[in-house]
């Protein structure tokens, strides 16, 4: 008897979310597959089976061009990213002078929501004649950069990076602290030096965290959205319009409801293959918690 | 001796260097927020200045900004408030009484967060404007609430797992029906693990912005959505947009600064602690 409420009770959260997930998944994909154009209402009157939409959205040549720019902005970001948060983990693994102050500045980036971010780098720091960097530049006797006109990725990849940079230093930092002190204090002793450290004992410690870091950020950047939305509109012409960018136009500038569909059934399908991996990893953590227990 | 007490100065040195440079665009930002409009445009960029509040005053004497205000707290909260009623029965029975499916239960809850919103960005775009739903704050707590119930259960399972299952047995012993032993035995022992998970989801909540975009426009736009409207070119006003921005950022800086640790296990969903 217990049991079996103690087993409904975990209902109210299944079905909603069940629903929330299965609901909009097969309308995308029943979208996906008929004509359906919100300027023509009368296409869904012919619900006939075509594959038109996969067609046309894989051989738009600005698919192509999204696809290339969503690889460039999950690769870029994940490099500098994860740089800098090892960077992070291990320069804030030792105790120093006002380390916890220090430690809430560093992390701070990831608490900015993402449009007050796009908009103090966009037109504090980036702009081309008001914006710091502008400044320092020409100050070095450089000329200033028009970063979202002439590297509008880049730009981009940058103040995506700094946000991210601080959950990696984050996440990281939390993992050092089960570094053991006297594994640390035996590599003193042997008088390892620090790169032989580092590459021996700190980054095989690492590992897992940072594929952890690795994968959720990529599900993250995979969907990147409201940055470019608000630095660039997926512009100039196309260079910054990633996957989720194009499926947004297609779908609320173009109103093209099939073609906007096929898109998203591609980037549920890109997702999950990142989220593969992250499950494994998850699902290996909570069996090896179920061994110890 | 020496020479470590001088390489730990150095990492030290070289931390304080990463720590300013990281966070040099919040103080930027901070800074610009005390500007006079033509200071913030300035070359070379002013660095000593006397400070104004004006533009703390030129947004609050907009009425606007206190209406967006309102949304944020509104939606995060209520989202939040509902995906912690919903979780909490959901991860004790998981966390008490496990079956063979808890284990894909929990692995399938964390799946759904992997689904990339545009993915079913047009069949909500038209089910919320066929039902009314769009620009309105309950039609956002609920997406939000949903987006935000795998995260709940997560944490909460995690931090139920740590507790005693023998203590839950005395209380059955002695007579404790199902709801008394959730609400007076459980509940009050786990007090940090509830506020910290309300408070990532809070957090969470706050700064999301495809979402808030994609289904406000004016009525039930939260902060995201105003601060994303000041992208036009006549929107910018440097220094009361920042004075703005500081008001949007400061109480989530805060409430992140506070419980850092218990977002990492949240946000890796336990992977890493």
């Amino acid at each position: 008897m217990h049991a079996t409420t103690a087993r409904a009770v975990a209902l109210p959260a299944i079905v909603p979310l069940f629903l929330w997930m299965a609901v909009p998944l097969g309308m995308t994909l029943y979208f996906s597959v008929i004509r359906y154009n919100l300027l023509s209402p009368d296409t869904v009157q012919h619900l006939q089976f075509t594959l038109f939409n996969y067609e046309y959205f894989f051989t738009d040549s600005a698919t192509l061009s999204a696809l290339a720019n969503t690889f460039l902005l999950v690769s870029g970001v994940l490099l500098l990213s994860v740089g800098v948060g090892i960077a992070i983990a291990v320069l804030f693994s030792r105790p120093f002078w006002g380390r916890g102050i220090a430690r809430i500045l560093v992390i701070s980036p990831f608490f900015i929501m993402p449009t007050v971010v796009a908009l103090v780098w966009k037109n504090l720091l980036m702009h081309p004649v008001n914006g710091l960097f502008a400044y320092l530049l020409t100050a070095i006797g450089l000329p200033p950069i028009d970063w979202f006109a002439q590297a509008p990725l880049l730009a981009i990849i940058l103040l995506v990076s700094w946000q991210w940079a601080a959950f990696a230093g984050l996440v990281l930092l939390t993992a050092m602290q089960s570094l053991d002190e006297e594994q640390r204090d035996a590599a003193a002793m042997d008088g390892a030096p620090p790169l032989a450290f580092f590459w021996f004992i700190i980054l095989p410690h690492l590992a897992r965290p940072i594929a952890a870091v690795v994968l959720i950020e990529t599900i993250f950047i995979l969907a990147l959205f409201a940055e470019i939305f608000v630095t660039t509109g997926g512009g100039p012409g196309i260079e910054t319009t990633n996957l989720a960018f194009l499926i947004y136009a297609q779908a609320l500038l173009h109103y093209d409801v099939g073609g906007a569909s096929a898109g998203g059934v591609l980037a549920v399908i890109f997702a999950n293959v990142a989220a593969l991996f992250l499950m494994r990893i998850v699902g290996k953590s909570m069996a090896g918690e179920e061994a110890n227990a | 001796m020496l020479s470590d007490a001088h390489h730990n100065r150095t990492a030290g040195a070289l931390a304080w260097l990463l720590a300013a440079l990281m966070f040099f665009p919040v103080f930027w930002m901070l800074l610009a927020s005390f500007k006079t409009e033509l200071q913030t445009i300035a070359t070379p960029p002013v660095f000593v200045f006397t400070p104004t509040l004006d533009n703390y005053a030129a947004v609050f004497a907009r009425a606007d900004y206190f209406a967006h205000a309102t949304n944020s707290i509104v939606i995060s909260f209520a989202s939040t408030l509902l995906a912690m009623a919903l979780a909490i029965p959901c991860a004790w029975t998981m966390a008490f009484y496990p079956t063979r499916k808890t284990r894909g239960v929990l692995l399938w809850m964390l799946s759904t967060k992997m689904l990339p919103p545009v993915g079913v960005l047009v069949p909500v775009y038209l089910l919320f404007r066929d039902s009314g739903m769009l620009d309105t704050r309950t039609g956002l707590a609920l997406v939000y609430a949903m987006i935000n119930l795998p995260i709940v259960v997560w944490m909460l399972y995690i931090y139920f797992k740590d507790i005693p299952v023998e203590i839950l047995e005395a209380a059955r012993m002695d007579g404790a029906g199902l709801w008394a032993e959730l609400l007076f035995v459980l509940l009050p022992m786990c007090g940090g693990a509830l506020a910290s998970t309300f408070l990532l989801s809070v957090i969470l909540a706050w700064n999301e912005a495809f979402w808030s975009i994609m289904l406000t426009a004016s009525d039930a736009a939260p902060l995201t959505a105003l601060i994303a409207s000041f992208s036009s070119p006549e929107g910018l006003f440097w220094a009361k947009l920042s004075a703005a921005s500081v008001m949007a950022v400061a109480p989530i800086l805060l409430l992140g600064w506070y419980c850092q640790k218990q977002l990492v296990r949240g946000l890796t969903f336990g992977a890493v602690k």
